[in-house]
């Protein structure tokens, strides 16, 4: 098996259907295409275009306008630095720098055997904790760059969490 | 369970109300974004799970119940408020608050308190003055001087019950405004002088006039939960915590105008406010509550959920429009406002959830109520967000006309470690950056835009001497720079060309001549831009011009950063008379750039630090200095 898993059609067919092949639910519906793949496969899209009958570029228009969605296959583990305003005076911005160090990869981007990505994001409103960072959807509170170095160790040697 | 009329509900209401007050005693655990992350829903399982093992009988649900029974009631609740000490669970009525309640003390507080009887000392508050504890909620500076109307029920009841917010008197403003005429209670609205809650302040009994006078057949009603302003959570915190209460200003806003169906734009970053928005609507449909003619009025309205995708210009109202229509979310000027020309072309309401939730006290109590709390001007109260360098951080409610000064002072506890104050931002990316100078201004929309700011959705983030206003107002320059939908191009390009001049400032790469280049093309930006963002977006900038112009005149002429804080312009060094030796600064640095031995003044090797600041952040002697 390959890195990145192949799409399952049918499970495609059945989002688009959860909206009755519906075009004006088409940002639902991508939404849950990505909640299945953690981004969103081209086969995926191209089977969105046959069910609603849209144009490509359209769904393009919307994924890469909407932040939320991704064109790139991302990591199994994946950082969130928020990076809100609350954050960033609270030095959110070295927790980012720290995660690029440990992980060999610049914001944004996944490492090459898709273990690990690394994303911003700009306020997930649990500002009162900053910073901040999510790990693999958990929100984790006054982040230090060592404790965040330890949790990637861990991740990395394939330890779970706690 | 379905309510055919209003009768139906009442007695349910009643019912449910008497088993409210059967309660022997209640145990809350807050579940706010700032308490789960410290693991507050872990915490309720395992104090449920800890009850049952020793035989302590607990309902987790609101239950009726027969007179003998009076029970332990254990629920999650939303935002408590105090989020810098959570997890919070708060038991009554013997009015304990307990503070840093991780999970591992549930065998504790149910043996001690819910079996025992006893107060455990050591999470209670301390007040950082004289050491006490304080057990009692409002005893606590941070409680004191808080009014709550949106927040009313927000960590106070069980965030996901209908039974418990019926209890409480949930849907008794709707069945009251069922029962007056459409244009009465667009009037009620009015003599409130309630104004919208999402920052831009405009009267929302006009708004929903305007509606009701725009020519169509079909109307919509539409509540923004896109809370996109980084540092806010407040709409966040209601909608998860008291999520019944929204959908109940939606349906008498769906009254009053007249419209049949209603939408909730919620962010894709909040998926619990989703999950309990989804259930709320998915609850008030089964029980008649949404639907076809709600308890046999001639009301009849529906709610459906839309999940952004992360873009911050989706908070601007046209935008969220087209976003829901299943467009990209780009705005339209306004030529043809929204309220006549909205939502698939047709009249449209919209306001914010804080809004909305203010509606049925307004419903209750009536205008005049509300018209006579907080200022002439800006009636009522505000919801804000806490954040920053303040001591305590968290959601707070307050009457407008309270001024700066008494909230981060009074409920806020002063700057973290003593520091000195020097700037609270408030209005997000549209607002600014206000000095000590206006610390007595009231919190009031338009005393708020005078003094250079806004009031917006309502974070207020506190900043100390250790932040950068240069610094501050490009980040903000960042967040806009990416947000901009591209569509027109005062606000594509401007932002893009502002940012980059802030960034030459920051960097030691500005001349003579800038500061008043900045100046001019901010005012075009603002004069030029299609939608709200970009015309406020140039207002970090302007705001900290005017107050902060030294700070960005040392950046230019003297290529230094006061604050410490723009990299380039920063070398960090320890003081070798201050420093203890304590090795907290060696172990916290990233690049490993700074040696010593326990006991002995550590220093910096300027070639491998990289002048993150780490080192000063954790210094408690203040040794670090920057030069």
């Amino acid at each position: 098996m390959g890195l990145v898993p192949k799409t399952d059609i049918g499970k495609v067919d059945a989002i688009v259907d959860r909206y009755g092949a519906d075009a004006s639910s088409l940002l639902a519906i991508l939404q849950d295409l990505q909640d299945e793949a953690r981004y969103l496969p081209r086969e995926a899209l191209d089977r969105v275009v046959e069910r609603l009958g849209v144009p490509l570029a359209r769904i393009y228009a919307m994924a890469t306008f909407f932040q939320s969605f991704h064109l790139k296959p991302r990591g199994e583990h994946i950082f969130t630095v928020c990076v809100g305003t609350a954050c960033h005076v609270r030095g959110a911005k070295r927790l980012v720098e720290q995660l690029e160090r440990d992980l060999k990869i610049p914001s944004g981007a996944t490492t090459a055997d898709l273990k690990f990505t690394l994303e911003e994001v700009n306020c997930v409103g649990a500002c009162a904790l900053g910073p901040l960072v999510i790990i693999n959807g958990e929100y984790n509170g006054s982040m230090t760059s060592g404790r965040l170095t330890k949790i990637a160790e861990r991740l990395a040697k394939g330890e779970v969490k706690e | 369970m379905r309510f055919a009329t209003v009768r139906d509900l009442e007695t349910r209401s009643e019912r449910m109300a008497a088993a409210d007050a059967h309660v022997r005693r209640r145990v809350l655990v807050c579940s706010g974004t700032g308490c789960a992350a410290g693991g507050a829903l872990d915490l309720y399982e395992k104090l449920v799970a800890q009850c049952r093992k020793v035989k302590l009988e607990v309902e987790v649900e609101l239950a009726p119940c027969g007179e003998a029974k009076e029970p332990l009631y254990a629920a999650v609740t939303g935002c408590q408020g105090l989020c810098q000490m959570g997890p919070l669970v708060q038991i009554l009525p013997d009015d304990i608050l307990y503070t840093h309640v991780t999970p591992d003390k549930a065998k504790d507080v149910v043996a001690k308190t819910l079996v025992g009887g006893e107060v455990i000392e050591k999470l209670l508050y301390k007040d950082p003055e004289s050491g006490k504890r304080i057990s009692k909620r409002d005893e606590i500076p941070f409680y004191k001087g808080q009014r709550f109307i949106a927040l009313e029920g927000c960590g106070r009841v069980q965030a996901t019950s209908l039974d418990a917010y019926i209890a409480r008197g949930g849907f008794s403003s709707l069945i009251k405004a069922l029962g007056m005429k459409p244009e009465a209670v667009i009037s009620e609205v009015e003599k409130s002088g309630l104004r919208g809650r999402g920052g831009g302040g405009f009267p929302t009994g006009r708004k929903w006039r305007s509606c009701v006078e725009a020519e169509g057949e079909e109307r919509f009603v539409i509540c923004n939960g896109d809370e996109g302003d980084p540092g806010a959570f407040m709409d966040c915190c209601i909608m998860e915590g008291d999520p019944f209460r929204v959908l109940e200003g939606m349906m008498i806003a769906a009254h009053a105008v007249g419209a049949k169906r209603g939408f909730i734009y919620v962010r894709h970053e909040y998926p619990r406010a989703v999950e309990r928005l989804q259930k709320a609507i998915a609850d008030c449909r089964e029980t008649g509550l949404l639907g076809e003619r709600i308890l046999g009025s001639g009301l009849s309205f529906d709610v459906r959920l839309s999940r952004g995708g992360g873009a911050f210009v989706c908070g601007e109202s046209t935008a969220l429009m087209r976003s829901i229509e299943g467009n990209v979310g780009e705005p339209r000027a306004k030529y043809v406002r929204s309220v006549q020309k909205g939502l698939y072309d047709k009249p449209t309401v919209l306001n914010n959830v804080e809004t909305f939730a203010c509606v049925p006290a307004v419903i209750r109590e009536g205008g005049e109520w509300l018209a006579k709390i907080g200022t002439k001007r800006s009636p009522g109260t505000k919801a804000f967000c806490l954040v920053g360098k303040v001591r305590n951080t968290g959601l707070i409610e307050v009457p407008m006309g309270t001024t700066l000064r008494s909230v981060i002072y009074g409920i806020g506890g002063g700057i973290i470690d003593g520091r000195p104050f020097k700037a609270v931002q408030t209005g997000g990316p549209s607002g600014g950056c206000l000095p000590e100078s206006a610390l007595d201004l009231p919190v009031d929309f338009d005393a708020l835009i005078g003094a250079g700011s806004m009031m917006g959705s309502g974070g207020m983030i506190i900043m100390d001497d250790r932040t950068c206003m240069v610094d501050v107002a490009k980040y903000f320059l960042h967040f806009l720079l990416e947000e901009s939908c591209g569509k027109c191009v005062p606000c594509r390009e401007g932002i893009f060309q502002l940012h980059a001049m802030l960034e030459a400032m920051s960097t030691g790469r500005s001349q003579a001549g800038d500061l008043e280049k900045v100046r001019r093309l901010a005012e075009d930006i603002a004069a030029s831009s299609l939608c709200g963002l970009g015309k406020s977006a140039p207002n970090p900038v302007l705001s900290t011009l005017r107050y902060f112009e030294a700070e960005y005149r040392a950046h230019i002429e003297n290529h230094k950063c006061p604050a410490g804080v723009c990299r380039e312009l920063t070398t960090f060094q320890i003081d070798k008379d201050k420093c203890t030796g304590c090795m907290v600064c060696v172990k916290a640095c990233p690049p490993e750039a700074i040696t010593g031995e326990k006991k002995k003044p550590h220093a910096i090797d300027e070639a491998k630090c990289t002048r993150c600041g780490a080192c000063r952040t954790v210094c408690g002697y203040d040794a670090v200095q920057t030069r």
